[in-house]
């Protein structure tokens, strides 16, 4: 190693790890309805993709979780999102892609994805 | 990337409760569940809370799992990490709230407490050096080296008001600053490490080397820089395998970085560091007998002056300062020397951390700013006293320290209020004692350590400690007179006053304060021949109770020597001639018919 320049890419590789263990209570939280109904319909993925994407756009102050069953088993996969903005939005039948398009709208832009919502 | 952590503590605490175990079985479960990419296991150092060993905590949820079992893993990984249902029989019970969990840093233990050296400790991987570059590690370095001048690093920590962590208090930058100006031959000059924790029952370096190893690898270079220094040593304990293990994974990894060696940063400054083991001896932990350890010689110490600054490690201007001390560092230049003067009490900036032992609730580590009180370490952090006993004394510094007793509870802790009152900070060690502690079988404990250790070299401390011991030991079998106590508090302050070293100079200071403040038990011992507290056993006899003892021959059949006479259904006795004092009676028998006295 020869710079700062260096040396911040290291932190900047590792940060959003880091943050992970700061942000346990953090303002913004997804909540991923984890129970047998939920894992069967394919949760798993939905769950990973949340993560992944929070951490690829490098967002703060958000916390990905998950949950038992809220009894609405027939939606599933489930995903509650709760902002300070917003709070709280129930995504439901998700999926990988769809995850996509929530990070990309919902948590980075504030504009919830009402096509995905518990009420269309 | 992975979107659960699981934070294993692998500090000695909870290494030797078994978190080990649980690490391997969290791998071999988490495999099992096909969750390998999705949940990262970290082993951490220290979180503090030793009590409620093994610890770890689970992230993003933030959920404080203690007093975990290997047995416990499958249930963890298959209900919380699989499913995300949170094993509540196994939160540590102060998190849990009626709306979930509260987050850690409220817990009374954790809430008072600011913690600035301990910041990465149960935090980042030790083992892991891009965790501690994710912390802003090595940033410190690298501001020093191409923004500061050495003077403007030495003019930053002498403005912080940073004092020697180690227990004299001696400031920090004073120090840089005397080793940097007194011999200007370009010749090699010294940064060393105090390791060598020796304080029975304290374990604040140890914790910081095994949780954050990098911390003082960074500060070392730093203090290289400010002196002019390319040659660094680590003196530790070879007890400390767990430390010495973690240390020396650092400083490859900082090697191969280039943080460590030739030209770092490109700026054309180099420093090494090596680890040097300490056998074990007490008196290692002085500067000048730590020096001449490292320098292959059997540890004994020497007169100052010289002092290292001028004289040091192969008798070239050396800086000694302990582990925690260097903790300090990295945050004070980051942050600045006013952000770390803005904590604690006018004379002494910044935090301390405290290794809590004996009779108190939370066993463990704390750092807390300087000027809290004791009442607050004991009773809110440390969470009282258990099983309802009642608050005698607590003990700083060690063997060179003193007692605190309770009229003292709300004294702000910092280096001048500790000394004013008999005692001192020492390097951190805080043992809490409660009225079944016997204060002068307290002050033979700690001389007796002192007469193990002492290195032998000069007369008032190698024979003074001897006859002080004896005087003590005398004491408590009960063959004391007044006369003695005399002889001894005159005798304290002949060794204080003659010894060569810090150890001599300090190992009286156990009984001088024991006698200022519990002088009443004393005199019970010499006049009245008993203590009070029940633990002097020449002193102590166990009697029945006539009219409690149902005759049930519990106790007779438990003595190992004998001593308990008597027949079925009829009143026993002990015959004292016989009796060992070993207790064995006393416990075992149902209706507290057996009393001492």
């Amino acid at each position: 190693m020869k710079t700062l320049e260096e040396l911040q890419a290291i932190k900047e590789k590792l940060q959003s790890q880091i943050d992970l263990r700061y942000e346990a209570h953090a303002h913004t939280k997804v909540v991923v309805c984890m129970a047998t109904c939920g894992i069967a319909a394919g949760a798993r993925p939905v769950l990973t993709a949340f993560s992944d994407l929070v951490q690829e756009h490098k967002l703060k102050d958000i916390s990905v979780t998950q949950t038992g069953c809220i009894g609405l088993c027939q939606y599933e996969p489930i995903v509650e999102i709760t902002t300070p903005k917003d709070g709280k939005v129930t995504y439901v039948k998700m999926d990988a892609e769809k995850a996509k398009k929530v990070v990309e709208q919902h948590l980075v832009q504030g504009n919830v994805v009402t096509e995905y919502t518990i009420n269309n | 990337m992975y979107r659960s952590q699981v934070l294993v503590c692998g500090g000695t605490g909870c290494t030797s409760s078994g978190s080990t175990a649980i690490i391997d079985r969290l791998h071999e479960e988490i495999k099992k569940n096909g969750l390998e990419n999705e949940v990262n296991v970290i082993r951490t150092g220290c979180f503090g809370l030793c009590a409620l060993g093994p610890i770890m905590i689970v992230y993003p949820e933030g959920c404080f799992y203690s007093m975990v079992k290997e047995e416990d893993i499958p249930e963890i990984v298959s209900e919380h990490l699989l499913k995300g249902r949170i094993v509540e029989r196994l939160l540590y019970s102060e998190t849990v709230t009626e709306n979930g969990i509260k987050p850690l840093n409220d817990t009374n233990f954790y809430k008072k407490q600011h913690r600035v050296a301990l910041r990465n400790c149960g935090v980042i991987n030790p083992e892991n050096i891009d965790e501690y570059i994710a912390v802003d590690g090595y940033r410190a370095l690298g501001k020093v080296l191409k923004e500061m001048t050495p003077d403007e690093v030495i003019q930053t920590v002498l403005d912080s008001g940073l004092r020697g962590r180690g227990g004299a208090g001696f400031p920090t930058g004073k120090k840089w600053q005397l080793a940097r100006t007194i011999v200007q031959d370009g010749g090699q000059k010294y940064v060393c490490c105090n390791a060598d924790e020796g304080d029975p029952g304290a374990f604040m370096d140890r914790s910081v080397l095994e949780g954050d190893p990098h911390v003082v690898i960074e500060a070392m270079a730093i203090a290289g820089y400010a002196i002019g220094a390319t040659q660094g040593y680590i003196y530790v304990r070879a007890e400390y395998p767990i430390a010495v293990q973690r240390l020396r994974i650092a400083i490859n990894q900082a090697r191969e970085y280039g943080l460590l060696g030739k030209n770092i940063f490109e700026s054309g400054f180099d420093f090494d560091l090596d680890i040097r083991l300490g056998a074990g001896a007490f008196v290692c932990g002085e500067e000048t007998a730590l020096m001449t350890s490292i320098e292959g010689k059997r540890g004994e110490p020497r007169c100052r002056p010289p002092f290292p600054a001028e004289k040091g490690l192969f008798q070239r201007p050396t800086i000694l300062n302990n582990v925690e001390t260097y903790a300090n560092i990295p945050q004070i230049i980051l942050k600045g020397a006013d952000w770390f003067a803005s904590m604690g009490t006018e004379k002494s900036k910044g935090t301390k951390v405290f290794a809590l032992g004996g009779k108190i609730n939370n066993t463990g580590l704390v750092e807390i700013p300087m000027g809290t009180t004791l009442r607050e370490i004991v009773y809110e952090i440390g969470g009282g006293i258990p099983n309802g006993k009642k608050f005698k004394a607590a003990q700083t510094g060690g063997p060179s320290g003193g007692c605190i007793p309770t009229e003292h509870l709300d004294i702000k802790i910092d280096y001048d209020n500790l000394i004013a009152i008999g005692s001192m900070m020492g390097s951190g060690g805080l043992i809490v004692m409660d009225e079944d502690n016997c204060m002068v079988d307290i002050a033979k404990f700690f001389l007796e350590f002192t007469v193990d250790e002492s290195c032998g070299k000069c007369t008032p401390c190698r024979i003074g400690t001897k006859r002080l011991y004896e005087m003590l030991h005398k004491i408590t079998s009960g063959n004391g007179t007044l006369e003695d106590l005399d002889k001894m508090e005159k005798l304290c302050y002949y060794i204080k006053n003659n010894s060569l070293c810090g150890l001599g100079q300090t190992a009286p200071n156990p009984v001088l304060s024991t006698l200022r403040y519990f002088k009443d038990e004393y005199i019970a011992h010499v006049v009245d021949k008993k203590c009070p507290a029940g633990v002097c056993t020449r002193l102590l006899q166990y009697k029945i109770v006539e009219d409690k003892c149902k005759g049930c021959t519990a106790c007779a059949r438990v003595c190992p020597a004998g001593a308990i006479s008597g027949s079925v259904k009829e009143p026993h006795s002990i015959d004292p001639a016989k009796c060992i004092k070993c207790g064995a009676c006393m416990s075992k028998c149902k209706f507290g018919a057996i009393v001492k006295e």
